[in-house]
C-alpha cells in the first residue's frame, strides 16, 4: 500500500518525460492524481498505523492527514492544470511586466516534475525514519525547483535559483541535525536505537539532552526554512509569486505542511524526552516572529500573489504558535483549513492573472465586473483566509487562541491577535480594491468568459473550508486528535 | 594511525583556506576534489563500524564527491565561461582572516561539547565545523553562482565527515539517498547556472535582484 503510493507517481512521472502526445500526458497526470487520491481515501478505512519496509515507512494518523491534504490538492491542481496548459500552449508569450517575449518549458518536463513532486511529498508523509525523512524533503526541493522555472524568463529563474540554494542550505543544516540526533543516541543510550521516530520516542529519556536540544534547533532552522518560518522565509514570496498559479497552490498548500510534519515529529521526540517546554518555547518564538514579520510586510505589498505568499508565512506562524501552546489537534485542523483556502485563492489568482495579465493590485480593479464568478470566489477566499466566520479558519484560530490563554501565554496571545489584525487589514485593503475598485480605464473592456474548470476547482476547495467551519463531523475530530497523538508516539 | 588522521585533518583545514583565498574557480574545484579524497581517507580510518558495507558506501561517496560532482562543476564552468571570481563581496585577504576567526571559533565552540568517542581525535569536530562554516561563508561572500555551489558542496562535505565520524550506523539506504540527493542538487544547480548564463550573460547572483519587497 505504502509502496504503491510512492511508486505510482514516481513511475508515471518518469514515463511522462518520454510521452510525446500532449493528450496522453495530460491524461496520465489526471489519471495518476485520481488513483493516488483513491488509494489515500482507501487508507482512511484501514486500521492505522500501517507499516512497511521493516517499519521505516509508516502511515500513522499524522502522515495520513498530510498525505490527504497533499493528494487532494494535487488532484485539484491537476484538474486545473489541464485548462491551464491548454491556454498557455501558445508560444511565445508576451511578458506583462517588461514586455519581452518568453516561452514556457516543455510540458513533459512540467508534468514529469509535478508527478515526481507528488511522489516526494508522499515520501515525506510516510517516512518515519529521520534519515529517510531528510532524503524525501530534499527530494521535494529538487522536484519542485524546475516547476518554479516553468515560464522561461529571468524573474522565474531568479526565484528558482533562490529557492534551490536557500532550501538546500537550510536542509543541509537539518542533515547535521540528524547526525546530532545519532550522537544523542550513542552518547546517552546503552543500546543501539534506530533513528525511527517511534523508537526514539520510546527511548527518549535515554537520549543525551544537550545533543538532543542542538539537534532540534538545527532541524527547526533547517526544516523551518522549507516551511517558511521567518526569518528563513526569504525564498517563499519570490517562488510563490513567480511560479505558475497551480504550482503556487501546491507549494503553499501541500509542501509547507510536509516540512511542518518533519518539525512536528521532532517536537514529539523532545516532548517524550521531557524537554517539551524547550521545543514549545522555540516553536512559539519562531511562530510569533513569522506572524508579525509577515503581517508587517503584507501592508506594503503591491503584488497580490506576493500578498498571498506572505499570508502563507503568517499561517505557518499560526501553526507554529499552535504547537507552541500545545494545541496540536487544532493545528491539524488549521493545516487542513489553510491548505484548502490558500490553494483555492492561488487558483483564483491564476484566473485573474490570466485575464488581467498583471500581478499588481493597482492594475486589477473590478474583478466583479469582468470575472463575476472568480470575483465571488476571491471574496469568499478573502473571508476564509482572514478567519471570518463561518469559515473553518475562524474556528481553528480561535481554538489556538483559547489554548494560548489557557496556557497562560498572555503576551503571546496579544502578539497573535495583533498580527492577525494587521494581516486582516492588509489583505482587506488589497482585496477590496481588486474586487470593487472602479477605475475609469481598466485593462479589460468586456466580461471575460470563465471556463467551468477554472471556477469549479477553487469552488470545491473553498466549499471544504466552509463546511469545516460550520460542522466538523465527530469522526473527523477524533482523527485530528489521533493525528496529534501520533506525533507524540501514541500511534505505535 | 592517529598521526595519519591528524595529517588528513590538517590537509582538510588547509584546503578550506585554499578555497577561501583563491579567485580561480578551477583551483576551487581542485580543492574540492582533494577535500573529498581527504574525507574519504578520514572516513576510512575513523569509522566505528568497519565492514564491507561501510567500505562500499565510503567508496561510492568518494566516487561521487571527487569524480562526478567536480565533473558537473567543470561542465558548468565551461558553459558559463566563468573562470574567475572577479569581484567577490568579501575580498580574498579578508576572507582568509575571517577563515582564521572561524577556525578559532570552531575550536572554542566544540570545546564544551562532549562527543562520545572511541577514537580520540580532538581536532576532528572542530575541523568538521570549520568546513561547514567555510562552505556557508563561501555561499554568502561570493557572487558567482558556481562558487556558491562550491560552497554548498564544501558544507555538505563537512556535514558528511561529521556523519561518518560520529553518527554511528546510518543505514546504507539513507546514505545512498543522501548522496543521490546531493548529486541531484548539484546537477540541477548546474543546469540553472547554464540557464542564468544564457539569460543574463553572466552568473553573478548579486544581480539577480529583481524580486524584492
Amino acid at each position: 500500500m505504502i509502496w504503491a503510493l510512492i511508486a505510482l507517481p514516481t513511475l508515471c512521472g518518469l514515463s511522462a518525460f518520454f510521452i510525446r502526445s500532449d493528450v496522453w500526458r495530460r491524461t496520465l497526470l489526471v489519471g495518476t492524481a485520481s488513483v493516488h487520491f483513491a488509494l489515500v481515501v482507501c487508507a482512511w478505512f484501514l486500521a492505522l498505523p500501517l507499516t512497511s519496509a521493516a517499519g521505516w515507512l509508516a502511515l500513522d494518523a499524522a502522515s495520513l492527514l498530510v498525505l490527504s491534504i497533499s493528494s487532494g490538492l494535487f488532484l485539484a491542481a491537476s484538474l486545473y492544470a489541464i485548462g491551464y496548459l491548454k491556454d498557455f500552449q501558445r508560444a511565445p508569450i508576451r511578458d506583462y511586466l517588461e514586455g519581452f517575449e518568453f516561452s514556457n518549458r516543455p510540458e513533459r518536463i512540467f508534468i514529469g516534475c509535478l508527478l515526481l513532486f507528488l511522489a516526494a511529498m508522499t515520501g515525506v508523509a510516510v517516512s518515519i525514519h529521520l534519515g529517510l525523512l531528510w532524503v524525501a524533503v530534499e527530494a521535494t526541493t529538487l522536484a519542485s525547483a524546475p516547476l518554479i522555472y516553468y515560464h522561461r524568463h529571468h524573474r522565474s529563474l531568479e526565484a528558482a535559483w533562490k529557492y534551490l540554494l536557500i532550501c538546500s542550505v537550510g536542509i543541509a543544516l537539518a542533515l547535521l541535525g540528524n547526525f546530532f540526533m545519532s550522537v544523542a543516541v550513542s552518547a546517552g543510550a546503552d543500546r543501539e536505537i534506530n533513528l525511527l521516530t517511534s523508537e526514539l520516542i520510546k527511548h527518549a529519556r535515554q537520549l543525551s539532552p544537550a545533543w538532543l536540544k542542538a539537534s532540534f534547533l538545527l532541524m527547526l532552522v533547517g526544516y523551518g526554512t522549507k516551511m517558511g518560518l521567518a526569518p528563513m522565509h526569504t525564498w517563499l514570496p519570490d517562488a510563490h509569486s513567480e511560479s505558475p498559479s497551480l504550482v503556487s497552490a501546491l507549494l503553499s498548500g501541500a509542501l509547507l505542511n510536509c516540512a511542518f510534519l518533519a518539525i512536528a515529529r521532532m517536537h514529539g521526540i523532545l516532548d517524550a524526552a521531557g524537554m517539551g517546554d524547550f521545543s514549545r518555547q522555540m516553536l512559539l518564538l519562531f511562530g510569533l516572529i513569522s506572524m508579525v514579520w509577515a503581517a508587517m510586510l503584507m501592508i506594503s505589498q503591491t503584488d497580490y500573489k506576493r500578498l498571498l505568499a506572505y499570508s502563507s508565512v503568517e499561517h505557518m506562524g499560526v501553526m507554529a504558535v499552535g504547537m507552541g501552546v500545545g494545541a496540536t489537534s487544532s493545528v491539524m485542523l488549521h493545516a487542513v483549513n489553510h491548505s484548502l483556502a490558500k490553494a483555492s485563492l492561488f487558483l483564483v489568482a491564476g484566473n485573474i492573472l490570466a485575464a488581467f495579465r498583471s500581478k499588481s493590485i493597482q492594475d486589477v480593479e473590478g474583478i466583479f465586473r469582468f470575472l463575476p464568478l472568480s470575483g465571488i470566489l476571491w471574496i469568499a477566499g478573502f473571508l476564509a483566509i482572514t478567519g471570518i466566520p463561518p469559515f473553518g479558519l475562524f474556528i481553528s484560530e480561535l481554538l489556538i487562541l483559547k489554548a494560548a490563554l489557557a496556557a497562560g501565554r498572555w503576551l503571546a496571545a496579544v502578539g497573535y491577535l495583533v498580527a492577525l489584525g494587521i494581516a486582516f487589514a492588509a489583505i482587506a485593503w488589497g482585496f477590496m480594491q481588486m474586487a470593487f475598485g472602479q477605475k475609469a480605464q481598466s485593462r479589460l473592456q468586456a466580461p471575460v468568459e470563465e471556463s467551468f474548470r477554472s471556477v469549479a476547482v477553487p469552488l470545491v476547495l473553498i466549499g471544504g473550508v466552509l463546511v469545516l467551519g460550520v460542522w466538523i463531523p465527530d469522526p473527523l475530530w477524533r482523527f485530528f486528535i489521533a493525528a496529534a497523538e501520533a506525533l507524540t508516539g501514541g500511534g505505535f | 594511525m592517529r598521526s595519519m588522521c591528524d595529517i588528513f585533518i590538517i590537509i582538510l583545514i588547509l584546503l578550506n583556506f585554499r578555497l577561501l583565498g583563491s579567485s580561480r574557480i578551477e583551483a576551487c574545484i581542485k580543492a574540492v576534489v582533494w577535500q573529498a579524497l581527504a574525507l574519504g581517507a578520514l572516513a576510512f580510518f575513523t569509522t566505528l563500524y568497519p565492514g564491507v558495507w561501510t567500505m562500499a558506501t565510503v567508496g561510492l561517496t568518494i566516487v561521487v564527491k571527487a569524480g562526478l560532482l567536480p565533473a558537473l562543476l567543470r561542465r558548468a564552468m565551461r558553459e558559463s565561461e566563468a573562470s574567475r571570481e572577479l569581484e567577490p563581496l568579501v575580498g580574498y585577504t579578508t576572507s582568509i582572516l575571517i577563515g582564521a576567526c572561524l577556525l578559532a571559533l570552531s575550536f572554542l565552540a566544540t570545546r564544551s561539547l562532549r562527543v562520545p568517542l572511541d577514537h580520540d581525535l580532538p581536532m576532528l569536530v572542530p575541523a568538521t565545523l570549520f568546513t561547514i562554516l567555510t562552505g556557508l561563508f563561501l555561499i554568502i561572500a561570493r557572487k558567482k553562482a558556481i562558487t556558491q555551489v562550491v560552497g554548498f558542496i564544501t558544507m555538505e562535505n563537512g556535514i558528511y565527515l561529521f556523519g561518518v565520524a560520529f553518527a554511528v550506523r546510518e543505514p546504507w539506504m539513507v546514505q545512498t539517498g543522501v548522496l543521490l540527493d546531493v548529486f541531484a542538487a548539484v546537477f540541477v544547480m548546474g543546469i540553472m547556472i547554464y540557464r542564468i548564463q544564457r539569460e543574463f550573460d553572466h552568473i553573478d547572483t548579486d544581480r539577480l535582484s529583481d524580486l524584492k519587497d
